[in-house]
């Protein structure tokens, strides 16, 4: 498997296992422009899913599509971050884990529009636009709900220390990585670390939210070593049809 | 329809209300600020909150297969067509607050059975098919109702049907599309459209609601114009578009005294079960619990949200203004 194949399994996947949380929403969300917007971020990523995953189906050249990618995959083979795999949780949990998520995300896109890859450079042009309204309007609600009322501060503080040892994997650097980066594919996912930390320090000061103190980090989920188990639940709705009715088209 | 059996209150016989009918059969718009007799309000809340209602709880029969799309397009088109119906529900809104109802009011009547939302999306929705048979059949006929509807008398209604017949013919014809693959697909897959057909036809005749040629409140609200059709005329003009529809699938309409009628270029048809439609209203359809308990437990669930931003929102309001 080479490594521009990884790379973009990991971009891909990252877009599609958020992107399918978050459409978990639809329906459900505590008021109806909430559920609005959070059907329009899913879309956003469902959107950048294809592009992803439809670049690496090109790449890999062994004739798969992205829809066989996202649907005919098992777990060990996903290489999305542990952190946009953990479960929904409470809208608070949920919107905490988009925060952190899309910082990490709008540093990445931005610095992959120089990727001397111009095939990445497109699609990270088209999906940066997207996520920095993703960023824009999860930060506010963040800050919104720490500094709300006494129960909504508590719940995104508990969101907050239950999410951060997922942060650590999305900054850590592994072979494919260093691969990228000496071609200029893509930066070293280190280097976005100190920015992440000061926007998120702004945030979390307004939001009146205490950064927790531990840095451990939860790995397993971007190399596929070890996902969670929360995964196969999901893959076992999201590729249902085309396991149980093989060859169908849709 | 969306709305069904909506109670109509009764004109009075002043010379404002006699004046106000006057203005309505010249076919002028009534706006927020006019004068308007106290039933014509009344009656449109409930009507315009049922239809309302009827776009948020009808969220839940597609959403229930976001997951389970089985393409990424598909999940995105399905994904985007309940968003779509999120966004009538607020236009649907929004109009109603011009007649002096709150949003939440409205929400709460909702929640706790005092208002109704259409029969149909107390329907399970069980295989994917479904999802082709809900926009080509229920959204199919929705239309049939919204189209005439873009000429009601109330500007704010008749405004917000022109955005949502512009998005529901969309979504209809994706629900054509899913059916056409799934009938022309997989021997599976054609009993999945032929046993959807099965399951939503009756319930989609029941959305148009009992004959009405006899009805008070249809006949008043008629003559309101925010009702423009009778419940007879829609059914028929229905059956008259659909059943060429199922034929050209290759599907079966179950009903078996189904009948092309060249003198009268209508097809005669079973009326569907008015008993049935009638438990449906009363809360035992098959998923009348479900689908309230879902709305309950997002509204009670989101209490911590909707006050945390205001109290936010309240703070920041109260920093600008020592600032000042």
């Amino acid at each position: 498997m080479s490594d521009l194949f990884t790379f973009l399994t990991r971009m891909g996947d990252n877009t599609l296992v958020l992107g399918h949380r978050l459409s978990e929403w639809c329906g459900h969300a505590p008021v109806l422009e909430e559920d609005i917007a959070l059907a329009n971020t899913a879309l956003d990523l469902i959107g950048q899913t294809q592009m992803w995953l439809g670049l690496a189906a090109q790449v890999e050249g062994a004739g798969r599509s992205a829809d066989d990618l996202a649907m005919l995959r098992d777990a060990w083979d996903f290489r999305n971050l542990l952190l946009v795999e953990r479960p929904n949780g409470d809208f608070g949990a949920t919107i905490m884990r988009q925060c952190l998520f899309d910082r990490f995300h709008l540093l990445l896109l931005d610095a992959l529009t120089h990727s001397t890859d111009t095939r990445i450079a497109a699609i990270a042009a088209k999906a940066v636009k997207e996520v920095r309204y993703h960023a824009d309007r999860s930060a506010e609600l963040v800050i919104g709900l720490g500094d709300g009322t006494a129960e909504s501060h508590t719940r995104m503080q508990t969101a907050l220390d239950a999410l951060w040892p997922y942060v650590g994997e999305m900054f850590t650097d592994d072979a494919t990585d260093t691969a990228m980066a000496a071609a200029g594919i893509a930066p070293l996912p280190s280097t976005l670390r100190a920015a992440w930390d000061t926007q998120m320090t702004d945030i979390l000061t307004q939001a009146t939210l205490t950064r927790p103190d531990g840095d451990f980090a939860h790995q397993g989920g971007k190399n596929g070593a070890q996902h969670s188990e929360h995964l196969g639940h999901m893959l076992s709705q999201m590729q249902w049809l085309q396991r149980a009715y093989p060859g169908a088209t849709w | 329809m969306y709305a069904q059996l909506v109670k109509s209150d009764a004109a009075d016989d002043s010379p404002e209300a006699r004046a106000f009918q006057a203005r309505i059969d010249r076919g002028e718009k009534i706006e927020p600020k006019d004068w308007m007799p106290d039933g014509y309000r009344k009656t449109l809340i409930r009507q315009i909150g049922q239809h309302a209602h009827s776009e948020i709880v009808g969220q839940l029969p597609e959403g229930n297969w976001i997951t389970r799309a089985p393409t990424l397009e598909r999940k995105a088109i399905l994904l985007a067509k309940v968003q779509d119906e999120a966004g009538h529900g607020l236009y649907l809104y929004c109009a109603a607050e011009t007649l002096g109802v709150s949003r939440d009011e409205l929400t709460e009547m909702l929640l706790d059975g005092r208002m109704k939302y259409s029969s149909i999306f107390n329907y399970p929705t069980l295989t994917w098919a479904d999802m082709g048979a809900v926009g080509w059949l229920v959204d199919g006929a929705a239309i049939m109702n919204q189209v005439p509807l873009q000429r009601t008398s109330y500007g704010p209604y008749a405004r917000a049907m022109v955005r949502i017949c512009k998005e529901e013919s969309f979504h209809q014809r994706q629900g054509f599309d899913i059916m056409m693959k799934m009938a022309n697909g997989t021997e599976a897959q054609r009993r999945m459209a032929q046993n959807a057909l099965d399951r939503f036809w009756y319930p989609s005749l029941m959305m148009f609601g009992p004959s009405d040629k006899d009805s008070v409140h249809s006949a008043q609200s008629m003559a309101w114009k925010i009702k423009m059709n009778t419940n007879d005329e829609l059914r028929q003009k229905f059956v008259d578009q659909t059943v060429p529809q199922a034929e050209y699938l290759g599907l079966t309409v179950p009903d078996p005294d189904l009948r092309w009628h060249d003198e009268t270029g209508h097809y005669e048809f079973t009326q569907p079960d008015w008993s049935e439609f009638m438990d449906v209203l009363r809360g035992n359809g098959p998923c009348n619990a479900d689908r309230l308990a879902a709305r309950n437990k997002a509204w009670d669930d989101g209490a911590w949200v909707r006050e945390g931003l205001m109290a936010h929102a309240d703070k920041k309001r109260a920093a600008k203004v020592a600032a000042e």
